[in-house]
């Protein structure tokens, strides 16, 4: 098993190398001149030149992506152009909030995805069967950016029940310890501050949850159906054991563990979802600040922010991997 | 003559009689009623991208009316007006060309470049195999949507550059898709029978091989249809994909978003619900292409 997971977690380090090389070559994607494409036209070429120099523009380019390299693995992730701060300090603090909502989306995802799908498969070609396929082809079609427009136009401008924006009322005085501000809270016994940080945190997460949700429905149900055609499970209810028992204990166990694959892949995809979802509700995350480095040119966040991104991504893969080694016994990896 | 994989084709599928293995699946995709309701769906879209142009002439840069500034739905403009006084009903129309046709021909684009290098990889085996896969996962490290919108933002925004994209993202699934189905046909009896007989590699390939591979890359193509149109739009909505004033569902939203707040709903409802619906279409036919040609479902 250790040898297992030892070998796995080599196979990443070939995949980060390329993944870097993908992130690094982004600045070459920029037409004509970076420097000057960064700078503005109207940028004087001694500034031009020291800004080629700073990002080592000018030497050959093997020789830049060591350099990138050397920096990245040091926690450079180079620096904003338009603000002049490092990128790594600021990402790390606007990380807490992007996994604050992604973790809400992913609960709220399993918790109803899971039984929707079991739901479907034990009363298969049931009205209940078909109106949960229907929602969650829905759901995997469903544009997120426009969902969380209509939530906020609904609950937010019509309703008014949530707010729509921010993860605090603005004015609140609460000086957040790790940016989890719900876990700050908390600790800090502070309920009324929890509270509004959890009423904020309704409309981003359902927005962003329901991809992933329609996503592991699906997988539940498909899942679930095959384990359920097994003739263990016939026996079982040859034995008479009650469904319920028979469900519980012999068919979910096992049909669950495909959805852990799906879920850890949901991750990633989650990330990315929340540059949209941010960009809804002004949630101030990596995915806001992706969006507004985008429209003001700062390249070195976007590209650092996707380094980032894609190295998360490729780590939770592998540990969905391992983690589908663990709760699997039959599966053997000597 | 029948071909050894158009016989097997045959056995495969007991109650279906001298019917080809192309119509015996279009007859089991009729019987669906999600497939139908997929069908529908994407014809209804397919035609209207087709007719709009066809039947009117619209001009994004001359047509704005500011008299006529987020007028509500009525009978004279169905769908409202937008911020710039335009008619929302017929932007959603034209955009259906845009949307469609970015998401159509990006994953033409893919399909065709994918299926390619995963055929050549699978075949040719050993080194090639290695590095174009290992190029293909990386590319697949990324969260497709991440890299679509990383990229755009560098190279600038633009229907093009999205079109690109798009592509670029789509390619791995394909290329994978076809390898596998590669290495699983190069195996095959008839295949090693073709080779028997003494065809040679490229007549294997692409008498034998390829039409082999079709159905898991049709099934694939329609959703990844739907996918690249998501994409297409959310590209838009974030100012990368199409730009004002040209009527693309995405850029479309991006326009009106910041006015859900004075409750104008319909500038932002009909092009999101156009972008839904068509990839909701999409969906459909894809699940119902899916039970009608993979022959593991095969309930007949």
């Amino acid at each position: 098993m250790r040898g297992y997971v030892v070998r796995r977690a080599l196979t990443v380090i070939p995949v980060l190398l390329g993944v870097s090389i993908l992130v690094f070559s982004f600045i070459h994607l920029i037409p004509g001149d970076p420097a000057v494409t960064m700078l503005g036209e109207r940028a004087t070429p001694e500034k031009v030149a020291a800004v080629k120099r700073e990002l080592g523009l000018d030497r050959p380019i093997h020789e830049q992506y060591l350099i990138y390299l050397g920096n990245v693995l040091r926690g450079d992730l180079g620096i904003s152009i338009v603000r002049g701060d490092p990128v790594l300090p600021d990402l790390l603090r606007r990380f807490p909030a992007t996994v604050e909502l992604a973790m809400a989306a992913i609960i709220l995802a399993l918790c109803l995805g899971i039984p929707i799908g079991i739901i479907s498969a034990v009363w298969r070609n049931s009205l209940l069967d078909s109106l949960s396929r229907v929602w969650a082809l829905t759901g995997v079609s469903m544009p997120i950016f426009w969902l969380g427009l209509m939530l906020a136009w609904g609950f937010g401008v019509q309703l008014r029940w949530l707010p729509t924006g921010f993860r605090l009322e603005p004015g609140t005085p609460f000086e957040p310890w790790t940016n989890f501000v719900i876990l700050d809270a908390i600790l800090r016994g502070n309920w009324m501050v929890c509270l509004d940080a959890l009423r904020h945190l309704v409309l981003p997460a359902v927005a962003l949850a329901t991809i992933p949700l329609a996503v592991i429905a699906r997988m539940t149900r498909a899942s679930m159906l095959e384990v359920l055609s097994r003739e263990y499970i016939r026996t079982a209810e040859a034995k008479g054991l009650p469904q319920i028992l028979i469900i519980r204990r012999h068919a979910l166990r096992n049909a669950l563990l495909p959805v852990v694959t799906v879920a850890g892949l949901q991750v990633g995809h989650l990330l990315a979802g929340a540059i949209l979802t941010e960009t809804i509700f002004s949630w101030p995350g990596i995915g806001l600040w992706v969006y507004e480095s985008i429209e003001s040119r700062d390249y070195a966040i976007v590209q650092g922010a996707s380094l980032f991104i894609a190295v998360i991504f490729v780590v939770v893969n592998m540990a969905t991997d391992v983690l589908y080694a663990f709760v699997d016994p039959r599966i053997k990896y000597d | 003559m029948a071909t050894p994989a158009t016989l097997i084709g045959r056995v495969a599928v007991p109650g279906t009689h001298g019917q080809s293995p192309a119509r015996a699946a279009w007859r089991r995709l009729l019987r669906s009623p999600v497939a139908r309701a997929g069908l529908g769906i994407v014809s209804a879209f397919l035609l209207i991208a087709v007719m709009t142009p066809a039947v009117h002439d619209y001009d994004a840069k001359t047509d704005s009316n500011l008299a006529l500034r987020l007028r509500p739905p009525t009978w004279t403009h169905p769908f409202g007006t937008d911020t710039l006084g335009r008619d929302i009903l017929i932007r959603t129309l034209h955009g259906t060309r845009v949307s469609l046709g970015l998401g159509v021909s990006s994953v033409a684009i893919a399909a065709l470049v994918g299926s390619v290098l995963g055929l050549l990889a699978g075949y040719l085996g050993r080194s090639a195999d290695l590095v174009l896969m290992f190029c293909m996962d990386i590319l697949l490290a990324f969260p497709s949507t991440l890299l679509a919108i990383a990229i755009v933002a560098m190279i600038g925004p633009g229907l093009r550059n999205s079109l690109f994209a798009i592509s670029l993202v789509s390619i791995p699934i394909y290329a994978r898709l076809s390898r596998s189905a590669v290495l699983v046909l190069r195996e095959q009896e008839f295949v090693l029978a073709a080779r028997g007989l003494g065809g040679r590699d490229r007549q294997i390939l692409l008498r034998h091989i390829v039409p082999n591979t079709l159905p898991p890359l049709i099934i694939q193509t329609t959703l990844a249809i739907a996918f690249a149109i998501l994409e297409a739009a959310a590209l838009g909505f974030l100012g990368l994909g199409a730009q004002p004033p040209t009527p693309e569902w995405g850029a479309m939203l991006a326009d009106s978003y910041k006015y859900f707040t004075s409750g104008a709903w319909w500038v932002f409802f009909f092009p999101g619900a156009a972008i839904m619906l068509s990839v909701l279409g999409f969906n459909l036919l894809g699940d119902g292409l899916r039970d009608a040609l993979d022959p593991r479902l095969r309930s007949d």
